[in-house]
């Protein structure tokens, strides 16, 4: 049953929290955290709304059947450069005029730290 | 006040999406085939446009082909059907449902308001052609008279107003909503026929038109963005409609219960483009209304339909 795996999973999860915190491993949950807080911004639809447009193949609770712009998988190779990814972000008219991607900074829709957030994030994927 | 945009957001992008007229963006470089057909209509369009605006009958005729090409296999007639063109087990869920719509007693609702006599003995069927069957084809239509467009909710409040009653508010879903929902399936199965004949009535529709690919709102979308670049396409988790059509089949009962109309349609789109949206019965909405309409010129209306 979904539910009850989805507990599990969940109970897993918190056992490697706890692992975690006991074994002292600060550095690397904070960065986890980090990634969390960008991977609920990426999937809020008040937010960055991702996935309304985007699918990420490699983040398996990412929902989406979307396929209007390219899915992001492999954004740190096609993005290497951090600031380029965040001006896409930022204002993508720039690149393409034509293109349907919210402006999220230039439009205030996201702050730089969330822009920054979301880059984390999708950087894992 | 511009309010094309949220009232505390004061900065954007004032760009429109490109029309069908300078149709170079983002799909071109995805289809050689579409790039060559509107190459030709793009050197054409770049040598003319100082001279004149594309006709209503050209921007149909380039969009229906757009249409055709994005999707071959799929009847002109068939995009009364909206986004369930590109979802066939939406398509198959949507005739099971229709067999026993559960917007019957609200269409009933509506039947009443539209038999309940006026004052006067008459009643809203004496106030159409044909006692109001097969009519609703032709609204929205431009008045030469009034030099605007007209609705088909503005001849319900004109038909109560030289009755002496009082008209009803754009918007509601009661009474104008259960009324027109109702006044609407008469014309079921009626090919649409929207006229631009004049100058006074191509401004209409160029402003129309002009709304439907003009970025608006914090998301600096356009209606074209999705409707027509993105229609078939999957938004998160649904198929989003074609814009060919997408005037033919109202109202829809979204999950068979919320009644929702064209312009309740554009309310919610804007609010979604996070826009502030024009009212009801507004002149932007008309014009847009009509030029959507003119659009689904030759297609069957259908109405009322069930949307999930």
């Amino acid at each position: 049953m979904p539910t009850t795996a989805g507990t599990g999973s969940q109970r897993l999860r918190y056992a490697a929290v706890l692992i975690g915190l006991l074994s002292g491993v600060s550095r690397t949950q904070a960065v986890d955290v980090d990634i969390a807080r960008g991977q609920r911004l990426a999937y809020d639809v008040y937010k960055g709304n991702c996935l309304a447009c985007h699918q990420i193949p490699a983040d398996r609770s990412a929902v989406s059947l979307a396929d209007i712009g390219p899915p992001l998988l492999r954004i740190r190779e096609r993005f290497p450069n951090r600031a380029a990814l965040r001006s896409q972000l930022s204002d993508p008219t720039a690149r393409n005029p034509q293109t349907v991607m919210p402006p999220f900074g230039k439009h205030k829709i996201l702050t730089e730290e969330e822009i920054d957030l979301i880059i984390d994030y999708i950087y894992e994927y | 006040m511009d309010r094309t945009r949220p009232a505390h957001f004061g900065i954007g992008d004032t760009t429109r999406l490109s029309n069908f007229g300078v149709f170079a963006g983002i799909e071109l470089r995805h289809s050689l085939l579409v790039a060559t057909v509107f190459g030709l209509a793009l050197v054409l369009s770049a040598s003319f446009s100082a001279l004149a605006m594309a006709s209503p009958v050209e921007d149909r005729g380039r969009i229906v082909e757009f249409f055709e090409q994005r999707f071959p296999a799929i009847p002109l007639d068939d995009y009364v059907y909206g986004a369930l063109i590109a979802n066939p087990g939406g398509r198959e869920q949507y005739e099971k449902i229709m067999e026993f719509p559960p917007f019957l007693g609200d269409l009933e609702g509506g039947k009443k308001i539209w038999e309940t006599p006026f004052h006067n003995g008459r009643g809203f069927a004496d106030c159409f052609s044909n006692r109001g069957h097969n009519v609703v084809g032709e609204y929205p239509y431009f008045d030469e008279t009034l030099g605007k467009v007209v609705t088909f909710e503005n001849a319900i409040n004109a038909c109560l107003r030289t009755n002496g009653e009082r008209e009803l508010a754009y918007g509601d879903r009661e009474p104008m909503g259960l009324l027109t929902a109702y006044a609407r399936t008469l014309s079921d199965g009626m090919r649409i026929n929207i006229r631009v004949d004049t100058p006074a009535a191509l401004a209409k529709y160029e402003a129309g038109k002009n709304l439907f690919f003009r970025r608006i709102g914090q998301l600096n979308a356009a209606c074209a963005g999705c409707h027509l670049y993105n229609a078939g396409k999957i938004m998160r988790m649904e198929v989003i409609s074609p814009a060919l059509g997408q005037a033919a089949h109202w109202p829809i009962f979204r999950g068979g219960e919320e009644l929702m109309t064209l312009q309740g349609r554009f309310r919610r789109c804007m609010e979604q483009m996070r826009a502030v949206p024009y009212g009801f019965d507004s002149e932007e909405w008309n014009n847009l209304e009509y030029f959507l309409t003119y659009l689904s010129n030759g297609l069957p209306l259908k109405s009322a339909v069930f949307r999930k």
